[in-house]
Order: structure tokens, then sequence, then C-alpha cells
């Protein structure tokens, strides 16, 4: 069993494993922080903008042009975990030669295919050729790609439309079980279990065990996992999400209060549930009530409508709503008020309908591209403004680099509820698994904090840590397989018990193997013979091998046996590991000791078998 | 050989308070708990005294099942679970769980509160009864204990109805509650996999009836509603408050946008609003399309059809009333029945079934003069049509999902005798599998023949998987050997070597030796190649090898050559074999008594 790692990076993961003749994609994430090595793209031409020097950063690492690890075209099944982590699925299904299936939850599958429809028309918003240079060389997934990725989506869903509910168990080639676990990251993410009858792979990507939306996490399941492979833990290890929450609240109503706008960059779907449901308590409390919301995405309107729909993916809490039969999020409610409004861009009606001061949220939360460019560009010059960072996956120091000097204030409180470190040592000291793969970055404690030692994972025995382009052997030998015994065989064996508790029976049967399944039948009669009469001609053909003996002949019954069957004369003899019976009549010797059993007999073939049988009484045959 | 037992309690060779008794290796499953529409006396609920004489019902089951939330499925569950006891786990889907307690509160407040039935479950007894309820997601495997697991199939007769396979190890069962094979305006069809189940417990409602396509019948639907309004009638549409209405509701809200009709269309008050509330929430229960369209345009959110107030049914002219319940039973719809019926402008669809004994199914049959309570009769002069809407599967329909799942025994519930003995007969001869249609309170046992999982080790399999090459030879099986070893709850397959180590035993070496003597003059080099020769000749098909330290080894059989003092034309030959080998051993202890043919060089 070995796992390929394409990916570099922790929370946007690319594995994939091979198992039992399967090849399983697991994830397929798309690494957008080199978006940050390019410039803003404004609405109208900017000249401030435009005279800046080229921003030169670190080099961007780029997930997928690793083909040289593995043909991508012999993966089976790529396992998407959550919607963040399946934004390269366009460049696999279109450029690789890709037959497989793509399996995800259907809320993962629905949401996902808005995001990536999002990330395609945000970066298409200015058709700026510098854009696509960006996907054309930086990402080798060409603007053709991305085009096509909506109308891809469309075709995925209509492939996995029968299995799309988590927890559901999917046989992949008869050889392996996949299942989704719930892992309580955002709507529908999950985990999977891949597994056989005798060997169990886990794999746990985003999860979380704080209390928001999603169904919370199914930890009970990934017990007795031979791997574990973790992936996705918190970008922010030390900020507390709930604190993050109150200060973004906190921030806000200030800046309103002091009559500023406040802008949040953020995606469509995840967080955003979170701070709107937040908002919805605070609104009141805090005297907003007339303070304009507005969500400006072009999918604002579909993640909002999608996210009423997917109750089996919800908490407890939001699941009871449900049967009420009420909307689970509040932001039906605030939709319904006209406190929160949402556009699908910043032309048409918003513009006649926007009303200073107010909040936005908008992406995309690089500050690169997206509406969130306008913003900048129109409330950055006012120290009454604030913006308010909370998607943890970009610097914001290098997200705000192009706009300096900057007036507007600045709050930075990343939102994270992936598990941290001390959760995952929790969760591990609990499930157990035998061996667990991760990223290398989570063996040491971040670069930044190098003497932080609680913020990296210790475990016994140490975690097989991967980097990008490693291969690893994982550390598993596989023993058994399942075999299914047909009820006619299984009537005709005779067990016999060897000791209390365990009997052994000899199996003779002709094995059938299809698609992986394995059925022992019993033999067919050899059909008769028609040259009977030279059978005796004949060497022995096929028939049952003999069983193996064991056990050990013991010298007083059998010579009792012997006597049952007329041979008297016996003269016994001892030896240093046994004793030699000589039977004086037939000229025969019977050698007995501990571990084996010497007949010489000539010429008395009857004499010779039953002697065999006699012996063969005494002794356990396998 | 294990058995698996079927009992119906209702819905055996009838439609109406279903719930059938399940016996599937060693648990006890409860299929539906419904009530019988037909009935107002103790008949309308399944006699729950066959489990046990004495009380709670909970030792007796591993788990209750409710396939969809009409009454004829759950009626029954507050009463049983609540009145008799049960304590163990209820599983329905998440619409199910959301959408059974309104229509139980809605049953129970025109029981007690209209009737004045006393000795009936309470609001609180159906609070307490859906605390039991575990939520089922489709597809999901569900493990009720160690050994029984649950799958849910869509099964499309209503929001949120599912077919459930039933598994305890390699034995299982699929019930289909109610279902659908063909998408209707607002469900999808049922669909279930190939997971041969030992018994297909399918309803059969329709067992006869092969219905025209949808299309035709909601063309004819909507003819006579529009024919009638044109005169100035009012029709009457008695359904239940979910279901088959959305369904109308679409139908008549796209016609009434299309003809630009005025006229009102009203829905009875109460459960209705709540109801499309439930197909927006749940719209993933809902079928492709609208599933597709939901976020520009949701389908439940309807322009023309407004709610309906009492007062209503006096106003004059044209009009169109959806209204509960849909047999004509009680409640709403029977009262507004009672009002147009003088009238023969006006007109009654029935869109579904009706069970015997409600007023629908008498009208139906024609019945034109009707009695009612208090010994008052009632002229029907109204025209009364019927259109076949309730979305059960057709014959062709349930042989189609016998054809998906294939089945190794059929079971027929929820239908009339004489119709599922129809269908019997059709099973039977196109499938050829038993089909079996038991009535109430009679036993159905079915044997299963389960095959023996078993772990086989990697080595032999693999092994054996060379040897046989990439495909199964049918001409030539071969056989393996192995060693199966029982101990606790586990049985390996090893092979015998392997056997052995695993149970710690030595092993004890049976060998034989044999003088074979031989008169061959010639010297003992020579004798001994003469053997070889003749034993190559004459063995095809086994290694034979000559040895340069003077033996000859046929498999693992040694055979030297020795010449006796006295006379060197006189040899010894000493054969020697374990017992493995014995076969051979013995053959060519024989073979070589008879001598040497004298042809060989």
């Amino acid at each position: 069993m070995k796992l390929y790692c394409l990916s570099g990076h922790p929370t946007l993961p690319c594995n994939v494993l091979k198992f039992k003749s399967t090849t399983i994609m697991l994830d397929c994430a798309l690494d957008t922080t080199s978006v940050l090595n390019y410039l803003p793209l404004p609405l109208v031409h900017s000249p401030r903008l435009s005279k800046l020097p080229g921003w030169i950063s670190k080099d961007g690492t780029i997930n997928l042009e690793k083909k040289e690890l593995l043909d991508l075209s012999t993966i089976d099944v790529i396992l998407i975990s959550n919607y963040h982590c399946m934004m390269a699925l366009p460049y696999i299904t279109e450029h690789t030669g890709f037959t497989g299936t793509v399996y995800a939850t259907e809320p993962t599958l629905q949401i996902g295919r808005y995001a990536t429809a999002h990330l395609m028309q945000l970066s298409f918003y200015s058709s700026n050729p510098e854009m696509n240079n960006f996907y054309h060389n930086n990402m080798k997934v060409t603007l053709y790609t991305f085009m096509s990725a909506f109308r891809l989506m469309t075709n995925l869903n209509i492939m996995i439309k029968n299995q799309e509910v988590v927890g559901f168990f999917l046989e992949l080639f008869g050889a392996v079980q996949i299942s989704p676990l719930s892992s309580g990251y955002s709507l529908g993410s999950s985990n999977w279990i891949i597994q056989s009858h005798h060997e169990k792979v886990s794999y746990v990507s985003g999860s979380s065990l704080l209390t928001t939306h999603p169904q919370p996490m199914d930890q009970s399941s990934l017990k007795n996992s031979d791997v574990l492979i973790l992936t996705g833990l918190t970008q922010m290890p030390t900020a507390n999400p709930d604190g993050m929450l109150g200060e973004f609240c906190s921030n806000l109503a200030m800046t309103i209060r002091a009559g500023g706008n406040v802008l949040v960059p953020c995606y469509s779907s995840g967080v955003i549930y979170d701070l709107l449901e937040c908002l919805y308590q605070f609104i009141d409390s805090a005297n907003l009530g007339t303070t304009p919301f507005y969500f400006i995405s072009p999918v604002a309107n579909s993640s909002l409508e999608f996210s009423q729909i997917f109750a089996e993916w919800l908490c407890h809490n939001k699941q009871t709503k449900v049967y009420l039969p009420e909307p689970p999020f509040p932001h039906a409610e605030l939709i319904q008020t006209n406190k929160l409004k949402h556009y699908p861009s910043i032309h048409g009606d918003f513009s006649s309908d926007f009303k200073q001061p107010c909040v936005v949220f908008t992406g995309h939360p690089s500050l690169r591209f997206g509406d969130v460019v306008h913003f900048m560009e129109l409330w950055g010059k006012s120290n009454l403004n604030t913006i308010i960072f909370t998607e943890p996956d970009f610097s914001y120091l290098d997200a705000l680099a192009p706009y300096q000097p900057l007036a507007m204030k600045c709050v930075y409180c990343p939102i994270d509820t992936r598990l941290n470190f001390h959760q995952v040592s929790k969760l591990l000291k609990e499930v157990q698994p035998l061996h667990v793969v991760c990223p290398d970055q989570y063996t040491q404690p971040p670069p930044s904090q190098s003497h932080r030692s609680d913020l990296m994972l210790e475990l016994q025995p140490p975690p097989m840590p991967y980097r990008r382009c490693s291969v690893l052997n994982l550390p598993f030998r596989r023993c058994y397989e399942r075999v299914y015994i047909l009820p006619e065989l299984a009537n005709s064996l005779v067990p016999s018990e060897l000791k209390p508790g365990v009997s052994v029976a000899n199996v003779s049967a002709i094995l059938h193997s299809k698609d992986n399944k394995h059925t022992l039948q019993v033999t067919a009669p050899a059909p008769p013979s028609k040259k009977r009469k030279r059978v005796v001609e004949e060497p022995p053909v096929g028939g049952a091998p003999k069983p193996l003996l064991s056990g050990a002949v013991p010298l007083e019954p059998f010579l009792a046996t012997l006597q049952k069957h007329g041979i008297t004369e016996v003269k016994v003899e001892e030896t240093t590991d046994g004793h030699i019976l000589h039977l004086q009549a037939e000229d025969t010797l019977i050698q007995l000791e501990e571990d084996g059993t010497h007949i010489v007999c000539d010429n008395n073939e009857p004499l010779r078998t039953t002697i065999r049988d006699l012996v063969l009484r005494f002794l356990q045959k396998l | 050989m294990p058995e698996i037992k079927v009992t119906p309690l209702g819905a055996g060779q009838d439609v109406g308070r279903s719930c059938i008794l399940v016996s599937i290796g060693g648990k006890n499953i409860m299929l539906d708990c419904g009530m019988h529409m037909g009935y107002n006396d103790d008949r309308r609920f399944p006699d729950f005294s066959y489990i046990t004489q004495n009380g709670r019902l909970t030792d007796f089951l591993d788990c209750v099942i409710i396939s969809h939330f009409h009454l004829d499925h759950c009626g029954a569950l507050p009463y049983m679970s609540e009145m008799v006891g049960y304590d163990g786990p209820i599983y329905m889907t998440h619409p199910t769980k959301a959408i059974c307690p309104i229509l139980l509160e809605d049953f129970r407040k025109i029981t007690v509160d209209k009737k004045g039935e006393t000795n009936f479950f309470t609001s609180q007894m159906i609070k307490d009864c859906m605390k039991k309820v575990v939520p089922l997601n489709l597809h999901q495997t569900v493990q009720v204990d160690d050994e029984l697991e649950l799958k849910a199939y869509y099964a499309g007769h209503v929001l949120g109805a599912a077919m459930v396979l039933i598994k305890v190890g390699s034995e299982s069962v699929v019930y289909t509650g109610d279902y659908n094979m063909t998408p209707d305006r607002h469900l999808g069809a049922a669909w279930i996999d190939k997971c041969r189940p030992d018994i297909l417990i399918s309803e059969s409602t329709y067992a006869t009836t092969i219905r025209d396509s949808k299309r035709c019948r909601e063309r004819d639907f909507l003819k006579k509603v529009h024919e009638s309004i044109e005169r100035g009638g009012k029709v009457l549409i008695p359904v239940f408050a979910l279901g088959r209405a959305q369904e109308l509701c679409i139908l008549l809200e796209t016609f009434w946008e299309r003809m630009n009709l005025k006229a009102p269309i009203y829905f009875s008050t109460g459960l209705t609003e709540k109801a499309n509330h439930y197909y927006k929430l749940f719209i993933t229960w809902t079928n492709q399309k609208i599933r597709k369209t939901f976020v520009q345009r949701n389908m439940f959110e309807f322009k023309h059809i407004k709610a309906f107030d009492r007062s209503y049914a006096d106003n004059p002219g044209p009009m169109v009333v959806f209204a509960t319940p849909g047999m004509l039973h009680a409640g709403q719809s029977l009262q507004i029945f009672k009002k147009w019926a003088g009238n023969e402008k006006n007109m009654v669809i029935m869109p579904g079934y009706c069970v015997q004994g409600t007023i629908g199914h008498k009208i139906l049959n024609g019945q034109r003069k009707l009695e009612m309570e208090g010994r008052s009769t009632l002229d029907v002069k109204l025209q009364v049509e019927y259109m076949s809407f309730s979305a059960h599967a057709d014959a062709k329909g349930i042989m189609q999902l016998i054809r998906m799942a294939e089945p190794r025994n059929m079971l027929l519930v929820h239908g009339e005798a004489l119709k599922m003995e129809f269908l019997k007969g059709k099973i039977e001869q196109e499938f050829n599998i038993d089909c079996y249609m038991p009535a109430n309170g009679e036993t159905i046992t079915v044997s299963t023949n389960p095959s023996v999982p078993v772990d086989i080790s990697l080595n032999l399999l693999k092994r054996e998987m060379a040897l046989g090459g990439p495909l199964p030879d049918p001409k030539k099986p071969r056989t393996m050997h192995g060693t199966l070893i029982m101990k606790e709850n586990s049985m390996k397959l090893v092979s015998s070597e392997q056997a052995l180590k695993e149970l710690g035993l030595n092993e004890h070496q049976l060998r034989f030796t044999c003088r074979v003597q031989l008169q061959d003059p010639h010297s003992d080099l020579d004798t001994l190649h003469r053997i070889y020769t003749h034993l190559k000749s004459l063995l095809k098909g086994y290694t034979i090898q000559h040895v340069p330290d003077g033996t000859v080894m046929v498999e693992s059989i040694v055979i030297k050559v020795s010449s006796s003092a006295e006379d060197p034309n006189n040899k010894v030959l000493l054969l020697s074999w374990s017992y493995q080998d014995e076969d051979l051993g013995s053959f060519l202890s024989s073979l070589l008594k008879k001598g040497l043919p004298s042809g060989l060089c």
C-alpha cells in the first residue's frame, strides 16, 4: 500500500492512495495562495495600481504539476472531503485522461460547484490578461478548463446522484468499501473510511469539534484504523474562534457607530453562515437594526438558498427547526426583514439600493479580484472605515500590500474552526490508530513560533511525515481476505476438535474469483472414466493431497491396537529418540519417534496399509 | 437451516393498517404501524396482542421501521409505543419524522375532539413517541445493533417515502412501503440496487392495473376541471395534505397560468401552508427538475392557490377546492362534499385510492344515496370522477422493481386478495421465484441458505490464483486444499503448513520404506537408469529426476538400487516415500515389483 503526496499544503491536500489494486485520490485542492503574487484587478483602470512595480514574492507552489509521480489517468475514484478541496477537479477531469468517478456528499458537491464557478467568474471579471496568465502558467489549468468547470460539475452531479449521502457504503470493484463520515467542519464536509474486511484506512481532512452549523464530527467510526491520514488542521492554532467572533462583532459595531463602513472579504459559503447567525443575535442588542448588510457574490443567492435545504447535514438544533417547519438558518429571517440583502454583483440593483454606512460581505478574500477590489478603492482612504479579515487562507498583510498606504482600519480575526493540536491529540488518543500519516509541517512547531512545542503532533509511535512529492510505503501487511463458503460445501465439512474451543476441518474446494469476490464450491465429482479397466496401470492423478499429520503415536496404546488386529509378535526396542517395533512374523519394522513414524515393510502391501491406517488413528490430520 | 418469518398484522391481503412482523437471523422487526381508515373500532389498529399477551413490546422487538407518513402506515405508532408500550428505536426518514407527528395530531383531533372518542392517544403521547425516532438518511447504512443493519432507498411515493433493506449477516429482506416507479411532477422514481434480498415485501395496490401515461391522465384531469369551471360548477378535490395535493397544485397552477383562468383555487387551511413549507425545506427529496430550478423559482410557492375559509364554500360562482382528508371519511372535505353534493353542476374528483367503508369508496362504486350520521340520507347528484393519481407502482412498476432487486422470494402485501392472486401468478411465471401473499395473522416461513464468510490467508489465495491463472477455467476446475481453523468467533482458512504453525503443533512425519527384489542383469547404475527411462515413459506429468548421487526421484519419492553380494543380478530397490506421496509411492512399489520391461535400454 502506497501513498503518493501531490500537495505539500497541509490544508489543501491532494494525496493518492493505492490500496488493494484500487487507486484512490483523496481530495483535489488547488493552492491559490500564489494569487497574492499578482496585482489587484480593479473595476476601472487605476493609474496608481498600474504604476506599482510587479510584486515579486516567494516562489508560488503549484499543486498538480508533478505528473511524473504517477499517471493520473490511472486514478479510479476521487473522494472529496469538503468544497474547499475540490477546486482542481476540472484539471484532473479534463486534462489527465481520468475516466473514474468523483464522490462527494451532496452539499459538498452543490456548494463546491458554486464555489468553483465563483472563483472562475471572479477571475474573469475584468478579463485581464494577467489573470489568465495566473491560471495558464502558474496552475497549469487553462482558461478552457475553468470555463468548462461548471458544465463538468453538472455532469458530476449526474454521475453521483445515487451515492451522495453521508453514511452510505460504497463498494469499489468488490475490493474496498468507502464511506464518508461527518467531519463537522462545513455543510456536508466529510472524512472518509476506506476499508476491506481486514484493513481500514481513515482519511481525516478538515474536521471540527466546535458546535457550529454542521452535523457533529463522527469520531467513533475512526476507531480501529490501521492507518489514519491526517490533514487539514487549523491554520490558526493560537486563535480561538469564539474570541475572534466576539472581536468581529465588537469591531463591526464600533465602526458603524462611528459612521464608518465595514468590509468583510470572505468566501460565499462556510464561515459566512456563522457570521450571519452571530450577527442575527447581535444586531438588536447592538442597535444595528437599521444598518444595511450586503452580501455581494455571483453565487450569494444560491449559497443562501442551498444552506437551507440540507437539514440532514446540520447539527441537531438546526434539524429540529426544520421539523417545525422553519428554515434552519436565521439568515432567512434577516433577508425577510430586509436587514440582509444579497446581490450578484455591484452592478444593477445594488448601485441604487446602496446606502452608507453599511456592512459588505464580498470576495475574493485575497483582495486581488472580485468586487472587494472596488470597495478597497472606495473605502481605503477613510479612517472611519474598517476591513475585517475572517478567512485564514491568506496572509492579510500580503493581501493589503498593494493598497498601501491605507487609511482604513484593519482588523484581523481569522476564524478557523478546524481541529487544533490539542484537540487532535485527544482525538488520536481516543481512536488509537496503529499509524498516523500527516504533512511534514505538523511534526514540528511553526517556523514563526519555534519555541511552541505544543503546536505540533507528538505521538507514539511518531507520525509518518510527508512532503510534496513524497511516496510513502504504508506499514501495512495484508494477511487475510474474505472468502465465502457456499452452503453445500459448508454442510460437507467435517470439523474435528483439536482442543476446547478450537476445531479444524480440511477443505478441498473449487475457488471461484469474480469481481474480487471469492467463493468456495464443492468439487465436482470426477466424470466416470471410460478406461476403467486400465485404471490399475494408470498412475494416480489429482485427488486430494494427503493432509499434514501432527501429534505422536503413543507406544502402549499402539501395541494394544496392533494386537487387536492380530499382530502379536512384536519386539520392542528402545532407542534414543523412541522405539523400534520389530514385527517378527512379518519381518517388518516400525520406528516410532516423537515427530515421526517410519514403516519399513517389504512385499506385503496389505500389511503396510493396515499399519498405516492404525498409525493414522493416533495422529491429527490438517 | 436458517429461516426468515413474515407475519402481517395488517395489510395482509388488505389495504390499510400496514403492520408486518419480520423475524430474521434472531431479530424481530416491525415494518410500519398503521391504522385502518375503514374502521372506527378496535379493528382500526393492528392486533398487537399477537406479539405478546402481556403488555409491553420492547422485549419482543428489535426495531420498528416506518416507511412513510401516511396514516395507514404510521397511524397506530403512538398507540403501539405509548399505550401498548415500546421503548426501542423507531426508524424513519427526516421528512417522515417532520411530517408524521403533524398528521398524527390531526388524526387525534378529528377522532377525539370531533367524534368525542376517549381512550385514544394524547398529544403528549405523540411527542413522547417521536422522541424514540431515529432519523434515516438515504443510502446510509445504519447499525441497529452489532448484527442488524438497515439501509433506506428512495421510494418516490410521497415526500420522504423510503424502501428499507434489512440485513442480518448474509440474510436480507427488502420492504418497499408504498412506492412509485414513474417520476411525477414533484417526486422522482423509486430506485434500488441489485441487492438480491431473500424476500422482497412489496405493496400491490395496483396489482392488476397498467396505467396509461401520466400525461394522458393529467390532460383528462385538467379537461374535467376546466369543463366544470366553464359551466359554473364547483370542483372538490379531496386530498391528503401532503403528497398528491402538491402534485395537483403544481399542475393546476401551471394550467391557470397558461390559460389565464380567473376562477379561484383554494386549499383547505391548516396543514397546507405548512405542507408547502416542508416541501421547500426538504427539496432534496423531490425530483431533479425541481431541485435544479429551486434557487430561481421555488415550485412550491403558488400564485393562484389561496387559503380556504369555511365561508367560501357558499360563495357563488365556480371554484376549485382542495380539501383534506382524501377519502371523504371525515373533516373538511366531507363537510364541503355534503354542501355541494346536491348540485349536478358540481364535481368531485377522487385523485387516489379509497379504503373500503369510506364515503369515497362508496361513491366511487356508484352509490347515489348515502346514509349519514343521525339516520339522515344524502343524495349524491354531483359528478363523481376518479383519477388515479396516487403514486403507487402499477403491475409494470412492480415487475420492474423485481428486476432491479432480483429477490429470491416475493411477498405481496397492501393490496386486495383477488388482484394479488393474479399478480402472484404473473411473478411466479415470469421470474420463476416463489411468491407469497399471507393474510393477516398468517406466517410465511422462507428458509435461506446463506454462505459462510471465512477469512482466507492471502498466501493461500494468491498461490491458488497464480496456479489457476487469471480467469477460472470452467472446463478444468482446480481444487484448492486448505485447513479451516475455527476458533471462538473467527474462521480462518489457511494452508495446512500454516495451520500447524498457527496451532503450535509439530508436524509428524510418516514415512514408508519398501524393498523390491528385481532380476536385472546389468550394473547397478544401468539398472537405475533403466528404471529412470521406464518411469519417464510411464509417468507423464510427474517430475522425475536422475540425481547424480545414485538415486531416482519421482516427486519426493526416493529410489535407490543395490545388488546382493551373492547374486549381482539380483537387485534390491529401496523405495522410500512420505505419507503425502502415499498414492504414488504405493503405485510405484507395485509397479516395480512387476519388473522392468525387456525392451528398455
